[in-house]
């Protein structure tokens, strides 16, 4: 319990170091973190159906389209959530993943391994097609332009950091809201399922409801990060719900390591940092990516997290049963491999 | 909307459909055998155009492209699948991520080599001609590539069917662990199905370069699409692979003629209900 208070501390710790340090920073680093925060709650709802339930998910993207589309729709055609309002949207968002969830869940929540990344990626192309192709309602190809963010008290979110601290502010929120998920009895049965969901079945769990349940949450995370994406990006488009935008978010959360939730935050920063700064310097800077990418997935399963497990087992025996069921499970994995 | 409309746009289908039967068959049979969700297959499709524009701009010849352009990147699927997938064993998850790593990967080699240009593959003259059936207007290469769809449709299932390299492979679809209990050399065989995937998607990119064009992009925007013949057909079975392509052919076309706002859910919406309800397909194994 004592290395678990303090992981907890590490992590309010780093939270305070963003904080202070990012606002002295220019406004380059300021956005890049804001979008990289914005992002990193769609890649920690994926990671709770992918680290704690055992569903891969192909179509994430989704739900942060949905959100972000509403967001896009709402405040060009008809001008609403661009002052106080802004709140009725995120709410909006949440409401409108969870909904589009509870829909696709019912469709995707029978299938398992293979044949529910295939029936996500199917979904996820759904959404895609009517943003790509709905003109009159999407802006077809070229998306939807913001022309401003939402004014309300003395709170003009157009200034950079201002945007920033609430960004900032809904992430720490999701955050604490999905660990003290995963952390509840209804987690601890989602990582019973994800483990052998036959043995939790017959423990007499509804591990459809489960499943289901959870699918719904992630998608919730996963439209409010795209309200926050909208006025982050100030466009939306097709972009946004493609194929790799999924495919991204998942190769985050396994680089940082599945079912740590920090670890798909991490992995969001390295990919964006990656991304915006490696980009200036050098043009081949997607093979960096690339090579990360598949290094990650042959030599580290369990992500950029799972680097201290790892070390400690190579030195001694594993003292922490925490650990210890953890690197068991892995070399379960390994071992059906 | 005449009946010239309807039969254009049929044959139009159709010979899409031809061209998502060799991306498609190879899609199918690397599931079936390996079940592996291969997300590079985009790639393998885009990088066969590309090699096919390299061939043809320094030897000037389409005919030889499309050989040399297949045999490359069996070639390549053949070393991806020898070096790296064959470590991972079965974990869907690892082998979903390390296929698209290659994609990004591939991505980036094909930017960097042939510049991020639009390109056509032009084929001989003599097949970019029309022919005339019966008033109407019909390009000859369209019904040029349904000729190679079926000859190639054909060659597959006649070793499939009719040959023991072709039992076993459907051996290992039908249930892998008892093949290799029946002294079945499964891992030779899932070589040979990788690269023969691979072999036919690059030939679909040779052969729809001349349509589609071959531009950065073009491996995922084929890739779904090929998995929805896929989905559709059902994952394993060449004639599933055959007639989920004609059908994501022909709602392709007329998605896109007919109503062309919901023209990708017309397409994307079948394949998700397909798998919700028979998740292996219209006419997959149980």
């Amino acid at each position: 319990m004592r290395s678990h208070r303090l992981k907890i501390l590490m992590v309010i710790v780093a939270l305070a170091a963003v904080a202070i340090v990012v606002p002295n920073t220019g406004s380059f680093v300021i956005l890049l973190v804001t979008r990289a925060l914005a992002f990193s709650i769609l890649v920690m709802s994926l990671d709770i159906l992918l680290g704690y339930t055992g569903l891969a998910s192909l179509g994430q993207a989704a739900y942060l389209g949905v959100g972000a589309y509403a967001t896009a729709i709402l405040a060009t055609k008809y001008h609403f959530g661009l002052g106080w309002d802004f709140w009725l949207v995120l709410l909006i968002g949440i409401l409108l993943g969870a909904a589009l969830a509870a829909f696709f869940g019912l469709l995707a929540i029978r299938a398992s391994g293979v044949y529910f990344l295939m029936i996500t990626l199917a979904l996820g192309q759904c959404v895609w097609g009517l943003a790509y192709r709905w003109n009159s309602l999407t802006g077809g190809d070229n998306g939807i332009n913001l022309r401003e963010r939402p004014k309300f008290g003395g709170i003009d979110l157009a200034n950079e950091l201002t945007f920033f601290f609430l960004v900032f502010a809904v992430f720490c929120a999701s955050l604490a809201l999905m660990y003290t998920l995963v952390r509840s009895p209804f987690g601890r049965s989602l990582a019973g399922i994800r483990e052998r969901e036959l043995r939790m079945q017959i423990l007499g769990y509804n591990t459809w409801l489960h499943k289901y349940i959870a699918f719904i949450i992630a998608g919730a995370f996963g439209g409010l990060s795209g309200v926050l994406w909208a006025h982050t990006a100030g466009i939306v488009s097709p972009e946004n719900v493609v194929l790799t935008t999924s495919v991204d978010a998942l190769l985050m959360a396994v680089l940082g390591g599945a079912g740590t939730l920090v670890g798909g935050v991490i992995g969001t920063f390295i990919v964006f940092g990656l991304r915006e700064f490696l980009s200036t310097l050098v043009p081949w800077w997607q093979y960096v990516l690339g090579v990360v990418y598949v290094a990650t997935i042959l030599y580290l399963p369990t992500g950029l997290m799972g680097i201290p497990e790892r070390l400690r087992q190579k030195r001694a025996k594993p003292d922490n049963p925490d650990g210890a069921k953890k690197l068991a499970s892995l070399h379960h994995a390994e071992k059906t491999t | 909307m005449n009946l010239n409309f309807w039969v254009i746009q049929t044959f139009n289908g159709i010979s899409y459909g031809a061209l998502l039967f060799l991306v498609g068959s190879g899609l199918s049979l690397i599931f079936g055998v390996m079940r592996i969700v291969n997300l590079s297959h985009g790639s393998y499709f885009m990088l066969g155009g590309y090699v096919a524009l390299t061939v043809i701009w320094t030897t000037g010849s389409w005919l030889l492209a499309i050989p040399v352009a297949a045999l490359t990147i069996a070639f390549l699927g053949l070393a991806m699948e020898r070096i790296f997938l064959r470590q991972l064993g079965f974990d869907p998850l690892r082998q979903v991520l390390l296929t698209v790593g290659f994609a990004f990967l591939f991505q980036q080699a094909a930017l960097d080599i042939w510049s991020g240009n639009n390109f056509d593959i032009n084929p001989p003259a003599v097949l970019s001609q029309s022919i005339q059936i019966g008033g109407i207007f019909l390009p000859l290469y369209r019904a040029f590539m349904i000729a190679i769809a079926l000859a190639i449709g054909l060659v597959l299932w006649l070793v499939m069917e009719k040959t023991q390299i072709g039992a076993q492979v459907r051996a290992t679809v039908d249930d892998a662990q008892m093949a290799r209990g029946v002294g079945i050399d499964t891992s030779r065989i899932s070589m040979m199905i990788f690269s023969l995937g691979a072999f036919l998607a690059a030939l679909g990119g040779v052969i729809g370069g001349a349509f589609l064009g071959i531009y950065p992009g073009l491996d995922f925007e084929m890739l779904p699409i090929a998995f929805a013949v896929v989905i559709i057909g059902g994952m394993g079975s060449l004639g599933g692979a055959a007639i989920g392509a004609l059908i994501v052919g022909l709602a392709d076309n007329f998605g896109k003629a007919l109503f062309p706002e919901i023209s990708y859910f017309t397409l994307y919406a079948p394949m998700a209900l397909i798998l919700a309800v028979k998740p292996t397909g219209l006419f997959g194994r149980e």
